[in-house]
């Protein structure tokens, strides 16, 4: 099916022919600011920066009832995936994928929502060819391709790209407390409605696990009198 | 009806020993739910008994191996006896794993004697390699419940006897975990034998203690007369496809298939049976083969049973070690099928159209990459992250070994570490003048932690918290472990889960078990 549509400069969208008729897969509320349209079906998405962020992003939509894979990643703690919200049963990992990488990545995305994988060798180590199928097979099957690299690596053609960096721990001294949380920037780009880049101070584990929204503007504080 | 029973002894304890790679004098409790269901003969003797804790087990038996219950590995570890059997007789009787009886009247005319039914079957179940020299008794007897009690004695009882034979047994023999009220009733009644049920007048007992009591009567007066039913060999739903000439492209044979796909299907509808686990054998014109089975959350129609020999048979053409041939002759053969009512989709979520297509998809790619590629997570109990996270094969029951409900004091508190390393990658943690960091006996840091060296580059640390000690299973001189670890956070921000082991005559040996990545 065709996704067609004209957008006004800033984004939002004037006409709309022949819209998917999927609706968009769920995010955290803490990253609605950065996505607000959340995840959107057939699209492919890259993630740089932090494993962390990439289990949040796969959380509400798996909460949702989405199937997840994870391909060639590290190995991932169940835990910390269950405190980002996702569903352990509706989970698939595959760690070493090997020379079967895009054979697999293609198979799943066949069939399950959202394909989170990490190309071998970053993403010099794929054929330009092969990008281009899997993006294509997300759009036809609906499903979400994450690509997940290292530093500066890019995914050509992803339609929004996430990072995460500033990394500032809170809890832990010199010898005192422990891992609490953890302030980051989070900033999205991309194209199509994702064009307008936007970024967002974010709880990535907030306390107690789990993603959470750093707020902005000072408390206000009701003096006593 | 004169029957043979063959009877492993523990089977729970054999198949779980296998499995642990255990010795076979090795003293190894089964336990589900905390409490002791099966153990080994050592086991036994130091005094270790069914139904106790596991607590008061381990405290009977200190260097007891405590081991889960897998009844599907019990049950699978069991086929080779079952197809020993089988090869004896058909209609193989199988109570549950572990004990297995077949009738004996047609084999007994083709081997000459009873006699000569023992040597063969000892023969057939003797050499198995898969029982890794487990015990197993043969009884022969009339009637299941009387050839039962035999094998579990080891003895043959002439014809006609069995009801003086188990007339001396006491009732627990009925039910031998002793907790059915029937047993429990007995007893109270001063009926302490099996001969003093079996005397009362079969009308009465029926009237009484209703259908239950009343087989339990039959049985204990070794007129146990159900025929012998249960598993026969489903050769007359196996399909077999011959392709002349050999073909060698998936599409061909599924094309092809198509026929047989549909026979087997309507062949086991006819019958009023869905088939929900299927082993398909593909031979090659050169004689390698493939065999796989295939289980299925639902019943499998046409369209799924296509998919899966295309599935198998891509697997195996596309992997190095290709057959030389083309594929020459296909097999389907049922191997669980259920009563067509039985299997119903779930109303409202659970197994939906959705599910379905995952799991398929999944199982797909565990064909091309081979089986324990695609992993499913599991979350479990323990102190460490690492002991938190399990990852079983997609497709074997995903269950726990320790409870993550339990408090496991000493684990750390939320956030968890999204990156585990397994194993544990060394590491430096350095004082300031360069020093592997110590942590006392009594949990004090002497030198704090100010560089950390990982994989190759030494920088400088921001933050870090602990020492937590970590003194686990320290009545066990083998699994005991004792490390103290620690949470360091690097300068560019990045947080790692560290610990040591701290021996008195050498350096600590730092390492990396977790990234908070």
């Amino acid at each position: 099916m065709l996704d067609v549509a004209i957008r006004k400069a800033d984004g939002s969208t004037a006409v709309d022919l022949g819209r998917r008729a999927a609706p968009p897969l769920p995010v955290a509320p803490a990253l609605a600011p950065i996505l607000p349209d959340g995840l959107r079906r057939g699209s492919t998405a890259s993630v740089t920066g932090s494993l962390s962020l990439l289990l949040a992003l796969l959380g509400a939509a798996s909460a949702d009832g989405a199937w997840c894979a994870l391909v060639g990643l590290p190995r991932i703690s169940a835990e910390a995936a269950a405190e980002y919200g996702i569903e352990l049963s509706r989970l698939a990992i595959i760690e070493q994928p090997g020379s079967g990488w895009t054979t697999a990545v293609g198979a799943l995305l066949d069939a399950v929502d959202v394909v989170a994988a990490r190309p071998p060798g970053g993403r010099s180590g794929l054929p330009p060819g092969d990008v281009r199928r899997l993006a294509a097979r997300a759009r036809s099957r609906d499903a979400v391709l994450v690509a997940y690299l290292a530093g500066a690596d890019e995914w050509p053609g992803a339609d929004v790209r996430l990072s995460a960096r500033d990394g500032q721990w809170a809890g832990i001294g010199a010898g005192t407390g422990r891992l609490r949380a953890r302030q980051v920037q989070v900033s999205a780009e991309g194209r199509g409605q994702a064009a307008r880049p936007r970024s967002a101070t974010l709880w990535l584990p907030a306390a107690g696990g789990g993603v959470g929204t750093v707020p902005t503007v000072a408390p206000v504080v009701k003096l006593a009198g | 009806m004169r029957m043979v029973a063959v009877w492993c002894p523990d089977w729970p304890v054999t198949t779980a020993r296998l499995d642990a790679g255990l010795p076979a004098e090795a003293p190894i409790a089964v336990v589900t739910a905390n409490h002791v269901v099966a153990c080994s003969h050592a086991a036994r003797s130091a005094g270790v008994r069914r139904g106790l804790r596991r607590r008061e087990a381990q405290s009977r038996c200190p260097e007891l191996a405590v081991l889960a219950r897998n009844e599907a590995a019990e049950a699978r570890t069991f086929e080779p006896v079952v197809a020993a059997l089988e090869s004896i007789a058909p209609g193989v009787e199988i109570t549950r794993p572990g004990l297995a009886a077949i009738g004996v009247r047609g084999p007994t005319r083709y081997f000459g004697g009873e006699t000569g039914v023992l040597h063969a079957l000892s023969r057939a179940v003797g050499g198995l390699p898969a029982l890794g020299g487990a015990d197993m008794l043969i009884g022969v007897a009339d009637g299941a419940f009387a050839a039962e009690q035999a094998a579990r004695r080891g003895l043959i009882v002439e014809a006609g006897g069995s009801p003086a034979f188990l007339a001396d047994l006491p009732v627990e023999t009925l039910d031998p975990s002793g907790t059915a009220p029937l047993i429990d009733l007995l007893r109270r009644l001063g009926l302490l034998t099996l001969g003093a049920f079996a005397a009362l007048p079969a009308r009465d007992v029926l009237a009484r203690f209703g259908p239950v009591g009343g087989w339990a009567h039959r049985q204990a007066g070794g007129r146990d007369d159900r025929p012998v039913s249960g598993r026969r060999p489903p050769v007359e739903f196996t399909v077999t496809l011959d392709l002349e000439p050999a073909v060698d492209r998936v599409d061909t044979v599924a094309f092809s298939a198509r026929g047989v796909a549909e026979q087997f299907v309507t062949d086991l509808a006819g019958h009023g049976l869905a088939c929900t686990c299927l082993e398909l054998q593909a031979f090659s014109e050169n004689g390698e083969e493939t065999v796989r089975r295939w289980r299925h959350a639902g019943v499998l129609s046409t369209v799924d049973v296509l998919d899966r020999i295309r599935w198998q048979l891509e697997g195996w053409l596309s992997r190095p070690g290709r057959p030389t041939g083309g594929v020459c002759r296909l097999r389907l053969v049922p191997i669980e099928a259920v009563p067509t009512g039985a299997h119903q989709q779930a109303l409202w979520g659970g197994s939906g159209e959705e599910d379905e297509r995952a799991h398929r998809a999944l199982a797909r790619v565990q064909t091309l990459l081979g089986h324990g590629s695609v992993l499913a997570p599991v979350l479990d109990g323990g102190r460490d992250a690492g002991q938190r996270t399990r990852l079983v094969p997609w497709g074997d029951e995903p269950a726990t070994v320790r409870s993550p409900e339990q408090p496991w004091p000493g684990q750390l508190p939320a956030p968890a570490p999204s990156v585990l390393l397994d194993p544990p990658r060394p590491a430096q943690v350095l004082d300031d003048a360069g020093r592997a960091v110590v942590v006392t006996p009594r949990g004090a840091v002497p030198h704090p932690p100010a560089r950390f060296g990982f994989s190759g580059d030494v920088v400088a640390i921001a933050a870090w918290a602990g020492p937590w000690p970590v003194d686990e299973r320290w009545w066990n001189a083998e699994s005991a472990r004792h490390v103290v670890r620690c949470q360091l956070v690097d300068v560019r921000g990045r947080a790692y889960l560290v610990s040591a082991t701290m021996a008195v005559d050498a350096p600590p040996n730092w390492q990396v078990e977790a990234i908070y990545d």
